[in-house]
Formats: C-alpha cells, structure tokens, sequence
C-alpha cells in the first residue's frame, strides 16, 4: 500500500460535472428497459401458471434461458451479434434498453407467478361461487391482491437493475461507468472517480427505496 | 318440510374418488326448497366434500347432480350449467374468505355488479340493507382485517345473500371463530333459516343443528349412513355409527 497516497477531494468533486450527464442516460436504460420487462414478465408469468401444458413450456424456456445467461453477454449478443442477423448496427441506448427488458422480464415473470401462487387458494373459491367468471375472479381478486405482494420482490428487482446497466458501459453507452471512464482516462484519478460513481448509484438506488417503502406502506393499509 | 315439492338438489348415485380414496360413495339426496339440512360427521368423512359438489368446488366421477333444474355432469364438464349454478348457489367458507383488498362494501357489491350487472347505487343498497339485517351496517367502510372473526364472517353472509340466492351452503361456518363469537353468527344464520331460506349446513354445533334442522344426515366413510329428524338422530339414533359419533361429540 502508499501510504503517501492522499484521497483528493478535489479531484473527487471536480469529476462531478462529468459524471452528471451519465445519471439520465443510467435512468433512462434502467426504466425504459424495467417498464418493458415489466409487461414481458406479466406475460410469461401468467403463461407459466396457464392450466393448458403446451403455453406453459415457452414461459418456461424464456425464463431459463434470460436468467440462466450473464446479462453482459445478453447484451453483447444484442449490440454486436444482431446486427449481423439482421444486417444493419443497432443503437447502443436501444441495444441496452433491450438488455434489461430481457433479463429483468426473466426474473418478473417468476415474481409474477410467485404472487399469483401465494394467493390463499379460498379467494378463488369465494369468487367462483358468487358467479365471478374464472376471468373475472382473477381480475377483481387474485390479481389486485398478488400486485401488492409483489411490490418488495418488484423494487429489489429494480435496484438489481439499476446496477446491471453500469456493464453497458462496454457498448459505449455514455451512462455513469462510461462517463466516469473517460474523465479517469485523462486525469488518472480513479480511486476519487469511482468513489463519486458509486456515490450516484446509491443515491439513485436509495431514493427507489424510500420511494418502495412509501408504495408498500400506502398499498398495505387496506389489509 | 313439504315433501311434495320438486326438490332444489337432487343427487343420484354420486360417486367421488380422489386418487383410491373413495370419498363419496352412491350418494342419494334430495333436498326440497325452504329446508334446511345440517350435515354431521367426522372429520375427513366427506361431509364437506359434499356440499362442495353442489357448487361445482369439487369435481365428482359418476352418478348426477341437478341444482335448480341445471344438471352438472361428472368429471367437471359442464361449465356454463356451473356458472348459473353459482349465481343462484351462496356459501359461506369456514375461513371466512373475505376480499382482504376490498372494503366490506366492496366485498358485497362485487359480485351483484360484475355477475347481475346491477347499478352501483343498487349493489350498495342491497349491501346496507344486508349488514343491518347482520346487525354490522356502521363497518360498510372497514376492511376485513379491521373486523372481529364473527363480525367478518357475518359480512361473508351477507356477500353471499347479496347474490340473491335460491340455495346457501355454509361449509363449518363456526369452527374457526373464538367461541364467544359464534353466537352472533348461529343468530344470523337461525334468521335466515325463519325467513325460509334453503340450507345446506356442515356443522359441529349439534346445539344449533337440533334446533334449526329439518333434517340431520349423518356422513360416515363418504355414505350417508343415517338421516332424520333431529329428533330421530340425537334422541333415537338406529346406526351404531352414529351412536358412537354422538357419544363423543355430545359428552362435551
């Protein structure tokens, strides 16, 4: 170890207009990716649960496919090996955007199922004998009830999110990593740069927390 | 009882099997509007299992069913007969089974709304009208979860009969309530059963069962091995099986 080494504060601080720029672009691939694999994951996850056998297998292939892969080399397939199939380059923010809807559809399909199982097999019973159609039972009762169970294993899957966009530094997206990559690459003051990186992260991941904790406590009052 | 009526439930050599477990064996029975029948037994001998056929909950193998003139046919294939069959057949679940997302009005307009296409304004009407006949119309706004066991099952009544039924099962309706509140959901019930409602009811409450019944069936092995009178079944029962039943389920 230096033990002459001194933590430069001012480095630290004086990379933070180049780090600043990466946060929307770090928001953007997390959301905009979450709010697809959020639809994609309600999709599987119903087929996985469909009484008929044969729409349950593509539910299950997806789910061991996107999660039993690493995301970085999902999203490397998307940016490099696409392009190839289909002839023409793929735009890195949308190469990324794509990674996450994949990956984290993976894991909200099972999310999905999971709080549709947890649901107390009587609620279905009492649905069904007050005339409620299967449908219906599953859209005014189970479906409400297992939203809410869903809210904490939701945000955690968010928060893994949220960080897996820092390996798309790789394909060039000017997100936090790759800002602060380049800003290290001409002042060589990584120890101070990647300390603010992961400071921002934090303060991204943090804030969905609390935001997480104020849903969950408003969504479980009525119970 | 009027035995010249055509009866509301009529089963026919009714056969259950789960897995090799026989768990209705040749059920005969018929059940006439307006009467109420306490179904007895013990634990794991079928007498839920029964009434929940009669709703189409459980499936059965062979044998008929008809309820309100709609018939539902073995193995579960008979799905639109199913569905006016629980419109027009109530039941109250032993864990209550309450919408824990709902409000206790909500809970009671669902149904009427979304089944019978009533108006808001009616649904809740129905509802208000319900929980003041259940003696709990200052909890319309509450949820479940902020109910005593006894007020949360008198609210499930209540959903159920907003349905208007013809038919109401209650499947141990008492047995998961602390004992100081099963009276006030035996008084709702004995209500009913004077206004003439139609009652198919699997209780351990032999008290309320002598008192309320037309007629006790005493299930024993998944067949009905002795029904009558109240009368006849606590004071003079023929089968040794429900000698013995009685014996134990009395001496308490």
């Amino acid at each position: 170890m230096d033990v002459n080494f001194q933590f430069d504060w001012s480095a630290a601080f004086g990379s933070i207009p180049y780090l600043l720029p990466g946060i929307p672009w770090t928001l953007l691939i997390s959301f905009g990716g979450l709010a697809i694999g959020f639809f994609i994951g309600i999709f599987f996850g119903l087929l996985r649960i469909s009484p008929v056998r044969w729409l349950r297998w593509p539910a299950v292939v997806y789910v061991e496919v996107f999660r039993g892969t690493p995301i970085l080399v999902q999203v490397l397939f998307i940016f490099y090996g696409l392009p190839q199939l289909l002839g023409s380059p793929i735009n890195a923010l949308v190469a990324g955007i794509a990674a996450i809807a994949v990956n984290s559809g993976a894991y909200i399909s099972e999310i999905v199922r999971g709080g549709v199982q947890s649901i107390e097999r009587g609620q279905r019973e009492a649905s069904l004998s007050l005339g409620l159609s299967r449908v219906q039972a599953f859209r005014y009762v189970i479906w409400p009830q297992a939203l809410r169970r869903m809210i904490p294993p939701l945000g955690n899957q968010g928060i893994i999110s949220i960080k897996d966009t820092s390996l798309f530094s790789v394909i060039g997206v000017s997100e936090l990593v790759r800002q602060g990559q380049i800003y290290i690459a001409t002042t060589f003051t990584a120890l101070e740069v990647y300390f603010m990186v992961a400071l921002m992260y934090l303060a991204i991941t943090w804030t969905l927390s609390l935001v997480l904790r104020q849903v969950e406590r408003r969504g479980l009052a009525g119970q | 009882m009027t035995s010249h009526q055509s009866p509301i439930v009529r089963m026919q050599q009714l056969n259950k099997h789960f897995g090799s477990l026989h768990v209705l064996n040749n059920i005969d029975l018929d059940i006439v509007p307006g009467e109420v029948v306490v179904v007895i037994g013990a634990s794991g001998s079928g007498k839920s299992t029964l009434i929940r056929c009669i709703n189409g909950l459980e499936e059965f193998q062979s044998g008929s069913l008809d309820v309100d003139g709609n018939t539902l046919l073995p193995n579960g294939k008979s799905s639109k007969a199913l569905q006016t069959i629980r419109t027009e057949v109530g039941m109250v679940f032993q864990q209550f089974n309450l919408f824990p997302h709902l409000s206790v009005l909500d809970n009671i307009t669902l149904a009427p709304m979304k089944v019978r296409g009533w108006s808001r304004q009616d649904a809740e009407e129905t509802a208000q009208r319900l929980l003041e006949r259940v003696g709990i119309s200052d909890q319309a706004n509450k949820y479940p979860s902020q109910l005593s066991g006894g007020q949360q099952q008198r609210v499930a009544l209540a959903r159920a009969l907003a349905m208007e039924p013809r038919l109401m099962l209650f499947d141990e309706p008492t047995s998961a309530l602390d004992p100081e509140m099963i009276g006030e959901v035996l008084d709702a019930m004995r209500e009913l059963a004077k206004e003439g409602m139609t009652m198919v009811i699997v209780t351990h409450e032999m008290g309320f069962a002598r008192e309320v019944a037309d007629r006790i069936i005493f299930i024993h092995k998944g067949e009905i091995a002795e029904q009558g009178t109240p009368e006849q079944l606590f004071d003079t029962p023929q089968h040794e099986r429900t000698q013995s039943f009685l014996a134990r389920v009395l001496k308490h």
